[in-house]
């Protein structure tokens, strides 16, 4: 039968299941507007497009599931770019859907014409610039394997107005055939044997485990492994809840702002595991001097992340599920417990040092924050943030017993990520308490959303912390530019009087006895909730990692002359 | 040291901009890029020669596996293959010059392909050093211009020990 482009558009949407699309409607995508209004989909009006991209990446982060952005050609789409490539640097699946010119017009600087599948080239996994009808079933299905399967990453379709008019034959197609696209599975024999050799001569293991653990579904195996092997696991900041953090094993966040016993456990190693993760260089530090007596084995799916940044001594290419699934009955059960206390040692030292550990100063600390609202969360909301001093506070004191409760951006640090991603997690899990941990910088990137929020009746609750700076930059501003603060203080307007304008209710905090209230507040209203702490202006996120020094040589937190409570 | 790839591409609009666009963005150097047509309408062919190390010949080949439309690479470096190049040469020539770079051309199996009252076109096609000696001896006549297609390469007989990036395209070998 025959269809609109437009229609067979929405019919292949359907067909993948998609029931949630975020976006904004204009000239080039009029068609595709117009057709929709005849589908069973629920459309998120956002009021720019970064916050679609930023949704549709909090939607599939928080439901494993493609994330569907749409924007119209020129502005429309390059403001979906900050998105895209934030979606890109974490592996995230989503589908972002441009409207373009006519085809005939294309090159010819058309009103709101711009070459958006070569700007959005670098930074998506694929791209398809679609000029006729009868492309857009093949194109639809090929952009959702290609930006689900294998390492996920974010598939643009530029989609000109006239193949949205035009009519064509319409089938779905059964399968895509994608010569140049077979993503690995599993590892071969030779390889997991060479590692089950390392593994048995290893006495001082570290498991590293990434985002990759997440994307590939494999918590329960990377448990096994690791209780099997008795080998501790450090995760990255993309990689936390993949493992219990109240086990044992545990070892918390590595890198940059990761915990000081972590940091050491790594370069003290003798073997390293990475398990879907890539080496980044927040995580890593200097690369001379990083984890220097280890033998490395980096299990992957992408094979050109290998010996990408650090040289691995074995990689094993494939599905990390699948490759742990098959390694996990070939290894023999160890026990590290010399290892572990050596770790344990560093883990009692690092806790002196806490600020949770200090008495009260009638000061209000984002650490203290972030606790509270664990405790009052069970630790079991899914957290959005955005980048920057909030995020590593919240990293480091909101520690997740499960997977896919954190939603943060790592590897692009895209400020203005928190509240969007925070709308599109609950779309993808509306019973669910959703909290995004945003600073008062960041969170005025993409305020903008609030309307969204407040439109669609969202039941997100936005904790600004607001120390009125570009708190991270005004710490390394502290630590490697004399203190001179250049352009990072903030003149902010009243939160909570913004919040008001949107129909949210909201609630001022600026003494540790109004947290708990406040958080209980936000809890029992409904519907999108925001909390102003007003925080410690100059307080520093430690432990630190300069650039460019070793991974263990890390600023830690200055002991205080009145000493730690426990 | 040289590294020569062979890429399979799918044949369609835009691939020859993915892949410049990663040798871009992944601060690749590549000395000549050569794209044809094959014994497949659907299938394009890409002779890729970079000056790097084995590493970064790893990278761009492990990198170029990434693109959904490339197919296969293989790196045919130090494997039995037949590599040429073709250069057009156009030499400054008076009447008299001629035979001399007629003669020069013959001992290379190259061709005078166009000759003008002031100038003749050379065509020489082989291996890059031979390219090379060909052009040596011809600097001191006068070179007016000169264009080279890059490198073309195919491995000799079965190409079995062509060597993969593991796990590349779903390719995982024991």
């Amino acid at each position: 039968m025959k269809k609109a482009g437009a229609e067979i558009l929405w019919e292949c949407l359907i067909r993948e299941g998609v029931e949630v699309v975020f976006g904004l409607p204009g000239g080039a995508n009029m068609p595709i507007y117009d057709a929709m209004m005849n589908y069973p989909v629920h459309h998120v009006l956002v009021r720019h497009e970064q916050g679609a991209a930023h949704m549709a990446d909090g939607y599939a982060r928080a439901s494993g599931k493609v994330g569907v952005a749409m924007a119209t050609s020129g502005p429309g789409a390059t403001n979906l770019v900050t998105g895209i490539a934030t979606a890109m640097m974490d592996s995230s699946p989503i589908v972002c859907i441009t409207g373009q010119v006519h085809a005939h017009l294309i090159g010819g600087d058309a009103f709101q014409e711009t070459d958006v599948t070569g700007i959005t080239l670098p930074i998506t996994k694929h791209n398809y610039l679609v000029t006729q009808a009868d492309e857009i079933a093949e194109v639809v299905r090929e952009a959702f394997y290609i930006a689900r399967s294998g390492r996920p990453g974010p598939v643009l379709i530029d989609i000109c107005k006239n193949a949205q008019i035009e009519t064509a034959e319409f089938e779905y197609p059964e399968n895509c055939s994608l010569p140049g696209y077979k993503p690995p599975a599993h590892a071969p024999q030779s390889g997991l044997q060479k590692a089950v050799e390392l593994i048995t001569q290893a006495k001082r293991p570290v498991i590293l485990a990434g985002r990759g653990v997440l994307i590939s579904g494999a918590v329960e195996e990377l448990g096994m492994f690791a209780v099997k092997t008795h080998t501790p696991v450090a995760s990255t900041l993309l990689g936390l809840g993949s493992f219990p953090a109240s086990h044992p094993l545990h070892l918390g966040m590595m890198g940059m702002h990761g915990e000081a016993y972590c940091n050491m456990a790594i370069q003290q190693a003798d073997l390293l595991l990475a398990f879907g993760m890539r080496f980044d260089d927040r995580v890593t530090g200097n690369l001379r001097t990083y984890a220097p007596n280890a033998r490395k084995i980096h299990i992957e799916i992408d094979p050109s992340e290998i010996n990408k940044n650090v040289p691995v001594d074995l990689a094993l290419v494939g599905e990390l599920k699948t490759v742990l699934a098959d390694l996990i009955p070939m290894v023999d059960e160890y026990e590290h417990d010399n290892w572990l206390e050596e770790i344990e040692v560093w883990r009692t030292e690092s806790k002196t040092r806490d600020i949770r550990s200090w008495a009260g100063d009638g000061k209000l600390y984002v650490p203290h924050v972030v606790h509270e609202l664990w405790q009052a969360t069970r630790g079991d909301a899914i957290i959005t943030t955005d980048v920057g001093q909030h995020q590593m506070w919240t990293a480091q004191y909101y520690p997740l017993e499960y997977p896919y409760r954190l939603i943060t951006s790592g590897g692009s640090g895209t400020m203005g990520f928190g509240l969007p991603s925070a709308i599109g997690a609950w779309f993808a899990h509306p019973e669910r308490e959703i909290w995004t941990i945003v600073g008062d910088g960041g969170f005025q990137m993409t305020q903008a959303e609030l309307s969204t929020a407040s439109h669609q009746g969202a039941n997100i609750k936005i904790a600004i912390m607001n120390n009125n700076f570009l708190g991270m930059v005004r710490q390394w501003q502290e630590f490697f530019f004399e203190r001179r603060y250049s352009a990072v203080e903030l003149h902010n307007p009243d939160f909570l009087k913004i919040a008001e304008a949107h129909g949210i209710p909201g609630r001022y905090v600026s003494q540790p006895d109004e947290v708990l209230p406040a958080i209980e507040f936000a809890r029992q209203t409904p519907g999108p909730v925001l909390i102003e702490f007003k925080v410690e202006k100059e307080e520093a996120v430690y432990p630190m990692v300069p650039t460019g020094a070793a991974l263990d040589a890390m600023i830690r937190r200055p002991l205080r002359q009145e000493q730690p409570v426990g | 040291m040289q590294h020569t790839l062979i890429a399979l591409v799918e044949n369609k609009p835009g691939v020859l901009n993915r892949v410049a666009s990663l040798f871009r963005r992944r601060n690749f150097n590549i000395e000549s890029l050569n794209v044809g047509q094959t014994e497949n309408p659907l299938v394009s062919r890409m002779t890729i020669v970079m000056d790097s190390d084995d590493l970064d010949a790893h990278k761009v080949e492990a990198n170029l596996y990434k693109l959904v439309n490339v197919i296969d690479v293989q790196d045919v470096t130090n494997q039995p293959s037949v590599t040429r190049d073709l250069a057009l040469i156009k030499v400054k020539a008076n009447p008299e010059q001629r035979s001399e770079i007629a003669n020069l051309a013959g001992i290379f199996r190259a061709r005078i392909v166009d000759v003008a009252p002031d100038s003749v076109i050379v065509e020489i096609t082989g291996t890059e050093d031979k390219i090379e000696s060909l052009l040596e001896l011809l600097k001191p006549i006068g070179i007016q211009e000169m264009v080279r297609s890059g490198q073309v390469a195919m491995m000799r007989g079965n190409a079995l020990g062509v060597r993969h990036v593991p796990g590349a395209n779903g390719k995982n070998r024991a």
